[in-house]
């Protein structure tokens, strides 16, 4: 499935945290989104995802067969990975299944799902345990599975492994390149990892203010970027 | 102190007897306190999340209404409640008053606010994470809806009991809407009042034990239906 972006502006009380923003990604491609804090990166993630309206522009969903409309039947081939905790205050195996029971599953083929995302995400022993009972680490391998489990098309995540441990952004990156592209699923990642980005994406897109400043393939943005803007961020010289 | 001995035996018999009388005064202010706190239930948490969620005009000025009229005194909403169902009244022609239907209309006035502003402190208290989780996973607003509530779950019931001690324990409105007709319109609290007037304490301290054991009896059976819910 391929996600455009025309055009996109978004304010916030007067603020302005996107201006004028087209980007695409590509069916089936890893999309890594960087820049600092407050250039407008999870907005841009909450319109792309359908979450949020734009002031102006729009999203466009498109696969093999033209453009879709916009429904709960497109939602529904999405999944979000939202920052923080964002886990309903139920047990892990109630929140992995989620996803699946809105969909109306039936309930043996939940119950095996579920139990195959969380042996992927090492957190079969974890099922029955409260949701609230996690280290942030589990909870956010949780968060993870919930919106793997049901096989979305487009993937959506917003800081998955922020202050995460070695091992817990290892297993969550190992899964996310397993099922994520394995299934040709079309991923956006919003990170501050620029090791992360340079290991998981194909395509990284750079924010600054609002705006789309480059956009490139991965290899290609961290060795010659096009814009200075970019080459500074990169460099830690946007900082020092 | 022998009086009161004398008094709380007289009760004790009275309830172990089953009297017919103290039995249908039971049976009303139940059904009348029931009744009330389900419709305050259901409209107070309701609107709870349209204030929560909802772009609402003047939020700040509702939300102090409610907490203001949390308190309102009983007294004072019968006599509201009496002039819009009085004959002469906006509502005179439907022919409420001195009847329970007009009674349980006292008490949802009563339980509403409390309701309504305890559940909302309640979602407003869910992260806003979670609603948007649940959109990003793929539910309807409903759904969505309906897993912010059950994340509330704890802060509503508590605000279900409170509005329902409210009710119980509440005399004054409906002793103005109701009358207190024998056999009609008397429930527990009204009968006290009457009976203590009267100078039969016997009955008046009976029907307050039975009050504090509904009481007690329906506070035990929300409290364990909410650790139920919450797993």
């Amino acid at each position: 499935m391929n996600v455009v972006l025309k055009n996109i502006s978004k304010s916030y009380g007067g603020c302005t945290a996107l201006a004028d923003c087209s980007v695409s990604f590509p069916a089936g491609t890893f999309n890594a989104v960087i820049g600092p804090n407050g250039s407008g990166k999870s907005t841009l993630l909450r319109i792309a995802a359908l979450l949020e309206r734009p002031d102006s522009g729009e999203v466009v969903y498109t696969d093999g067969g033209g453009v879709l409309r916009v429904d709960l039947s497109l939602r529904r081939r999405i999944a979000v990975v939202l920052p923080g905790d964002s886990l309903f205050n139920d047990s892990v195996f109630n929140n992995v299944a989620y996803a699946l029971r809105i969909r109306g599953v039936e309930r043996r083929v939940v119950s095996e799902r579920v139990h195959d995302i969380l042996g992927r995400l090492r957190l079969s022993d974890k099922a029955h345990a409260g949701a609230r009972s996690l280290s942030s680490g589990e909870a956010q391998r949780v968060a993870v599975a919930r919106a793997l489990v049901a096989e979305p098309r487009c993937l959506f995540l917003d800081e998955p492994t922020v202050s995460l441990d070695p091992v817990n952004t290892e297993i969550i990156e190992t899964v996310l390149r397993e099922i994520g592209r394995g299934r040709g699923m079309t991923i956006v990642m919003i990170t501050h990892n620029m090791f992360q980005a340079q290991r998981l994406a194909e395509r990284v897109i750079f924010m600054y203010g609002g705006r789309i400043i480059e956009e490139a393939e991965c290899e290609r943005i961290f060795t010659a970027p096009e814009k200075e803007l970019t080459s500074r961020f990169l460099t830690g010289r946007m900082v020092w | 102190m022998s009086e009161i001995l004398l008094s709380f035996r007289k009760a004790f018999h009275l309830i172990v007897s089953l009297d017919r009388d103290l039995l249908e005064i039971i049976s009303l202010s139940l059904s009348v306190s029931i009744t009330a706190i389900v419709i305050a239930a259901l409209a107070g948490v309701a609107f709870a999340y349209l204030l929560s969620f909802k772009d609402f005009p003047a939020r700040g000025v509702i939300i102090s209404v409610l907490n203001t009229f949390m308190g309102l005194p009983p007294v004072v909403v019968g006599l509201f409640l009496y002039l819009i169902l009085s004959r002469s009244g906006p509502l005179g022609f439907l022919g409420l008053l001195y009847t329970p239907s007009a009674m349980i209309i006292a008490q949802t006035v009563l339980a509403f606010p409390i309701v309504a502003a305890m559940s909302y402190s309640s979602i407003t208290a869910v992260r806003p994470n979670i609603r948007l989780a649940a959109l990003g996973l793929g539910a309807t607003e409903m759904q969505a809806s309906m897993v912010v509530l059950k994340d509330a779950r704890y802060g509503i019931f508590s605000s279900v009991m409170a509005g329902l001690g409210r009710v119980m324990a509440e005399v004054g409105a409906v002793l103005i809407v109701g009358g207190n007709i024998a056999g009609y319109t008397r429930v527990m609290t009204t009968a006290i009042a009457l009976e203590y007037d009267r100078g039969d304490f016997e009955l008046a301290i009976a029907l307050g034990m039975i009050l504090l054991l509904l009481s007690l009896c329906i506070n035990s059976v929300l409290y364990l239906l909410q650790r139920r819910i919450g797993g």
